[in-house]
């Protein structure tokens, strides 16, 4: 860790300096924590009445659980489509702002105001959107002679939460990606065309792969987003159905832990969550680090 | 741009206008339903322009609410979430540049172990300690409160990381002219640090302002009762009505109006808002 | 007002580094003292110090007679100016000024006084209401100083301060400095790199090097008498010539078989010879006659000159292989390879001992 030469002397003042944050951390964060992973190794009977000590029970029961193994799935299929659909309009987008001249900071602006939009309200504005009976888009596919009913289909019920979820996340994308492009020195572009690049090729040979550490770190906010941030949408317009259709991993554990209340496996879920993005935070450092080397 | 290629120029515009239009074709359509009223929306297509009720419409649920739904006027969610909102983006600043500025600017054992706590809180989203966070605040009393709706969500790595990001551009010797100057530690923060990560602040206030209005799943565990219901966790009541046809009219007033302080708050700091963004992730 | 010293006084960094290793130094009241020696000999360290920026290993740092080793910076009654200037960028040239008086609640009028006062001596009050970054190079240097002023302390501490500006401007506000030190009569102590600075600064002047006192002297002491071969080396441009004396079954000896050879005697085994770029003179190279009286030759072949206007370096070995550099009026037009005659006064010959690098008197 980085210090600095100059360092002011004293225990009592760096100690009161840091007690409200280590206080709130130790009570919200440390302590729920540990909770949940003493939980993971109990067991409640179904009345409430006794608890019994089950090890690494809850876990097992889980991988051999299929409604958990199918919400596992339909948690990668969500957040990946979230993540390629959101980063790929928002690339697009952020390459176009790049290019342009004139209007470049109102293009901006009428791009970057929905990361203000809370993930719930986008998933009810998709919602009324994609109403079966008097929705806009449900209305144009009927005229496509596609039946929609996202209450009745799950596959249908899926698209409505991947669009809501990455019309939500494109303006954030957006902002890196511009940022990303705009790091890039003309020189590099303007060398590509000297050596007869055109505009297309450029992209793929020059700026996509200058681009590539953006386009990880964002990787991993999406993922981290759909996984976690989105749970407003899917409570809110889904209910994780039809059926299992649209229940993600955080949804299973509020409904599992709120509504189920099996405790034992709910925090044994929220284990599993944590463990995933420890996981996510160490490859980023480590990435981050290496970026900072090169 | 390299070179000329009006067909390209011409592309890019294209481009950006229908990628402008349909992020906002969403939210027309939220706002020309909330300005109808209920008949409008029996059968058939939804109407996509605006008609006569916005008036109405918006008056009944800021000052009335759904009551069948047991929602409380949107006048008072919208309150609850400015308070929540502000105290976590004011807890969250307070607290991180307290313990940015220990860990920086002082030396003491078990520093490295208080950065670490403090880092692990990183990993630890609210949403994957849910039930345990839950038991604790509920343990405390504090359901149904203010304080438990924003203090579980102040302590955060990000903000002290930034903060500690921040003090460590700022050379040295700006310090050790203070330190001849006279001024003890609490001295230089107040006159020195904080006036010079005033923009810092600022771009973080924008970013935790959004994050605190936003928050949906906390305040729908925490606040079981209507009077501490948020704007943004409001409008599930009003969706979740079994068995009968939503009120859209009141439901997109609703969501409209929960949607636009966070809105409006990011067209005005534009420009803070995307350094804060991306100097948060440094 | 107030005289510095130092006794005994050591640095060791908590790696284990010895950045300043056991230097005693007695700096008179309102004088300015020079350190200067190349980075790292711990001038710097030796500076922070006595402002009390870094804690003192070992030894007695004493300012006006009283020991402040354990004084914190703000009490010690000194003011410092930066290298980097240190200027707080949120607050005008006034609150940058005034800052360091009102955290000692001096009254109001006081310090209003106090600042335009400074601000006067140092041209700066149009610029009173300004930010820092609204400033040039010049006038951030300016308000820097001014902001030591305001303090009116007893000791100025210089880190320095005017390497950031342009060679011109360099040049000009170390005159100025010059004369508001004297018209202040405040001690002050200046560290700088720079031999030139430091020599045309100096009323006392400390060389240092790999964190010892080579020597203290007046400039022109240091310039005569260099004490070391480091010292010989380091101050004067182009550096003094330093050339290991030859020896034969006779002893050690200097200058050519053949031409004049001066005899040395001296307790130390090996002898290093140092003669000034300007005290060598060159003529057409006969051997077996020297063409200046009294004076020590010996052959040098040219390997390239520089003209600088009013004169020439010419740069060349000597028959044993050392190079040499020598400074002739005017422009010299000497080819590569040209052999030399190149004569020296043994008056103006300085003799070190090889070992240890001291001078023999």
């Amino acid at each position: 860790m980085t210090d600095k030469r100059v360092s002011f002397s004293g225990l009592l003042l760096p100690a009161a300096l840091l007690a409200p944050q280590l206080a709130v951390t130790a009570v919200f964060f440390l302590w729920p924590a540990s909770q949940a992973v003493y939980q993971s190794l109990l067991r409640q009977d179904a009345f409430g009445l006794s608890v019994t000590f089950v090890g690494l029970d809850n876990f097992v029961r889980l991988f051999e659980d299929s409604s958990y193994l199918s919400s596992v799935q339909v948690t990668i299929v969500f957040s990946a489509a979230t993540a390629i659909l959101s980063m790929s309009a928002a690339l697009l987008f952020a390459v176009a702002a790049d290019r342009v001249l004139r209007g470049s900071t109102a293009y901006k602006t009428l791009l970057i105001w929905p990361y203000a939009v809370a993930p719930v309200l986008a998933g009810v504005l998709w919602w009324l959107m994609f109403n079966p009976s008097i929705g806009i888009i449900a209305y144009i596919l009927r005229g496509l002679g596609i039946s929609w009913n996202h209450v009745l289909d799950g596959d249908q019920a899926m698209i409505l939460i991947i669009v809501a979820a990455s019309w939500k996340q494109v303006s954030y994308n957006f902002v890196f990606f511009l940022a990303g492009l705009q790091s890039i020195p003309r020189s590099l572009i303007e060398a590509a065309a000297i050596d007869g690049a055109g505009p297309v090729k450029r992209f793929f040979t020059v700026t996509l792969p200058l681009l590539s550490p953006t386009s990880f770190f964002l990787a991993v906010v999406n993922l981290v987003y759909a996984f976690f941030d989105t749970f407003g949408i899917v409570h809110a317009t889904t209910n994780g159905g039809p059926g299992t259709a649209t229940t993600i991993l955080v949804y299973k554990v509020f409904k599992d832990g709120f509504i189920g209340l099996n405790l034992g496996s709910s925090a044994a879920q929220s284990v599993i969550l944590m463990l995933f993005v420890i996981a996510l935070t160490i490859i980023q450092f480590r990435f981050i680090e290496r970026r900072v080397h090169y | 741009m390299v070179e000329r290629r009006p067909y390209l120029t011409v592309l890019t515009h294209l481009t950006l206008i229908l990628g402008a239009g349909l992020i906002a074709l969403p939210v027309w359509i939220a706002f020309a339903a909330s300005t109808h009223e209920a008949s409008d929306f029996l059968s058939g297509l939804m109407p996509l322009l605006p008609g006569d009720k916005l008036v109405e419409n918006y008056w009944k649920v800021l000052a009335h609410g759904e009551s069948s739904a047991g929602a409380p006027p949107i006048g008072l969610m919208l309150f609850n979430s400015t308070v929540m909102a502000l105290s976590i983006a004011v807890g969250k600043i307070a607290i991180s540049l307290l313990s940015a500025f220990a860990i920086v600017y002082f030396r003491f054992p078990l520093k490295m172990a208080a950065f670490w706590i403090i880092f692990l809180t990183l990993m630890l989203p609210v949403e994957v300690r849910i039930l345990p966070t839950y038991e604790v605040v509920a343990g405390l009393g504090l359901l149904n409160t203010y304080a438990g709706l924003s203090i579980p969500l102040i302590a955060s790595a990000t903000a002290t990381f930034l903060f500690r990001q921040v003090f460590l551009t700022i050379p040295d010797e700006l310090t050790e002219a203070a330190r001849i100057d006279g001024a003890g530690p609490m001295k230089f923060f107040r006159d020195i640090l904080i006036p010079l990560s005033r923009t810092n602040i600022a771009a973080l206030f924008v970013i935790l302002f959004i994050y605190g209005w936003n928050q949906y799943l906390w305040p729908l565990l925490v606040t079981t009762d209507a009077s501490h219901y948020t704007a943004v966790m409001g409008i599930q009541r009003m969706v979740a009505v079994p068995d009968s046809e939503p009120l859209w009219h009141l439901i997109m007033a609703t969501a409209i109006l929960a949607m636009l302080p966070p809105v409006v708050v990011i067209l005005l700091m534009q420009r803070l808002f995307v350094q804060g963004l991306i100097e948060q992730e440094k | 007002m107030a005289e510095v010293s130092l006794a005994q006084v050591r640095k060791i960094y908590p790696g284990g580094f010895e950045a300043v290793k056991t230097v005693d130094l007695a700096i008179e009241d309102g004088s300015l003292c020079v350190l200067v020696g190349p980075s790292g000999c711990g001038k710097s360290t030796l500076l922070r110090m006595i402002a009390g920026l870094e804690t003192v290993t070992e030894g007695t740092v004493t300012i006006g007679g009283l020991p402040v080793n354990d004084r914190e910076p703000a009490e010690r009654d000194i003011a410092m100016v930066f290298q980097s200037y240190a200027l707080y960028p949120h607050m005008s040239v006034y609150d940058n000024m005034a800052y360091g008086l009102r955290n000692r609640r001096t009254a109001k009028p006081e310090i209003e006084r106090r600042v335009r006062e400074a601000a006067g001596l140092l041209d700066i009050e149009a610029m009173l209401a300004r930010k820092p970054r609204q400033l040039s190079g010049g006038q951030r240097q300016r308000v820097a100083m001014g902001r030591a002023i305001v303090r009116e302390p007893k000791v100025f501490l210089f880190d320095e301060p005017l390497s950031n500006l342009d060679a011109k401007l360099r040049v000009q506000m170390r005159i100025e400095l010059k004369r508001l030190q004297r018209k202040l009569g405040t001690t002050s102590i200046y560290v700088t790199h720079d031999q030139l600075e430091a020599m045309t600064l100096a009323d006392q002047l400390v060389v240092m090097n790999a964190g010892r006192i080579e020597q203290i002297g007046t400039a022109m002491e240091v310039y005569e008498k260099p004490a070391t071969t480091f010292v010989a080396s380091f101050i004067g441009s182009p550096p003094m010539n330093l050339i290991p004396a030859a020896s034969d079954e006779n002893g050690q000896y200097f200058g050519e078989t053949g031409s004049r050879i001066l005899r040395l005697r001296s307790s130390a085994e090996r002898i290093v010879v140092g003669v000034r770029p300007e005290d060598i003179h060159l003529g057409e190279a006969h051997p077996g006659e020297a063409t200046e009286p009294d004076s020590v030759a010996f052959t040098v072949e040219v390997s390239g000159v520089e003209p600088i206007g009013a004169e020439s370096l010419v740069h060349g070995h000597t028959g044993q292989g050392h190079d040499l550099t020598i400074r002739v009026p005017g422009y010299a037009e000497f080819g590569a390879g040209r052999k030399l005659m190149a004569h020296a006064s043994p008056k103006t010959l300085h003799f070190f001992d090889a070992g240890n690098g001291r001078r023999i008197d």
